[in-house]
């Protein structure tokens, strides 16, 4: 009897240092900073994808229409962001001569372009895509080589004036994986490899990444579709 | 007895497992310790909900409730008992065809393993041993 009271007593022994190790291991991964991580390849759900097909801006009429394929965190998306996008945009999408469509192609290398791509997907559900979308490019240089990019995303959230608890929520949640994914997989069929990369009126452009060069060519196209 | 203490530690390592996988899915916890980064392929993945309801949160139900069926095994009243046994052996019974399934979709139709799905397969299973054990050592007391 003696001997089943000490099995007893070491068995609670044992069961009450593993209950305050479950309990400490989790009671830390609840309280640490929440490192967000966007799952990659996961299944696209026709809800994911349902009425989006990148973000757009520009007239719904110009005659020529460019979808981006990029990644917030490849250097030379970012290059092509903040020098040629601010010229483009003044002399061709304000103008109406140029519709741009841009979607998110990830790289597996990087590990913060889905997070960042998530980041602007959860700025757009407020209305805000354009300008987080702007920060996060031109943050690249502050947040790439950065432990953890997602508090970084959060403060470039904060000063585009989003809503920070929604924000906070649908990034938690990890709401937009698969209209990224979606994205990415719409690259991969369009016969994209590398970021960026540009369709013109849905064809693979291997042309000059510069605003001149998108310029003449835009020039080029509407003058050939108003003949 | 050793068996109920055994089949007791072990929901208690399953509990604590289901309830890290759903704090993860719930969007508690940032990222899961996955070295293949299989486990957020296979949580994010259609069949990680059956009915609407989080397979995680089945699991920690689950573990729960073999928790205190265990525990409450362990009474001094009911050390004899084989209803408690048969409890454990039944409950255990099922959730070992239900990982089963879950193991050859992730195998199978997922293409992609998650660490802490096989380790709560492993533990199930020798939940439902330990109990089969304890169902023998039974028998043959009676006999």
């Amino acid at each position: 009897m003696a001997a089943t009271q000490r099995g007893m007593k070491r068995f609670y022994t044992l069961f009450a240092v593993v209950t305050v190790a479950g309990v400490a291991a989790l009671g830390y991964l609840l309280t640490r900073p929440a490192s967000i991580s966007i799952p990659a390849n996961v299944t696209v759900q026709p809800s994911d994808t349902s009425g989006f097909a990148g973000y757009v801006k520009g007239s719904k009429t110009a005659p020529v229409e460019i979808t981006e394929f990029a990644d917030y965190q490849c250097p030379f998306c970012q290059t092509f962001a903040t020098l040629q996008m601010p010229t483009i945009e003044e002399r061709l999408i304000n103008t109406g001569r140029l519709r741009w469509r841009y979607r998110d192609f990830p790289l597996q290398q990087h590990p913060f372009a889905r997070v960042a791509a998530h980041s602007a997907a959860c700025a757009d559900e407020q209305g805000k895509y354009w300008e987080q979308h702007s920060r996060i490019y031109e943050g690249q240089p502050e947040w790439a080589g950065a432990g953890n990019a997602a508090p970084l995303f959060r403060k470039y959230a904060q000063s585009a004036g989003l809503d920070l608890g929604r924000y906070d929520a649908c990034m938690k949640a990890g709401k937009y994986a698969g209209r990224i994914q979606g994205d990415y997989n719409s690259g991969v069929a369009a016969g994209v490899t590398s970021t960026p990369t540009l369709l013109i009126n849905g064809r693979l452009y291997r042309g000059r990444f510069d605003s001149d060069a998108i310029t003449k060519l835009v020039d080029s196209l509407t003058r050939h579709a108003s003949k | 007895m050793i068996y109920r203490m055994s089949a007791a530690l072990l929901s208690l390592a399953g509990l604590f497992i289901s309830a890290y996988l759903y704090l993860y899915k719930i969007g508690k916890i940032g990222s899961l310790a996955c070295g293949t980064g299989g486990c957020e392929t296979v949580q994010w993945s259609p069949w990680s909900r059956v009915g609407g309801i989080e397979v995680s949160l089945i699991g920690l139900l689950g573990y729960a409730f073999l928790l205190a069926a265990s525990l409450l095994s362990l009474q001094p009243a009911l050390g004899s008992r084989r209803t408690p046994s048969l409890l454990l052996a039944g409950l255990s019974g099922i959730a070992v065809l239900f990982t089963g399934y879950l193991t050859y979709l992730e195998l199978f139709v997922i293409h992609a393993i998650c660490r802490w799905c096989v380790a709560s397969a492993v533990i199930i299973f020798a939940l439902f041993l330990v109990a089969l054990l304890d169902l023998r050592r039974l028998s043959r007391t009676t006999h």
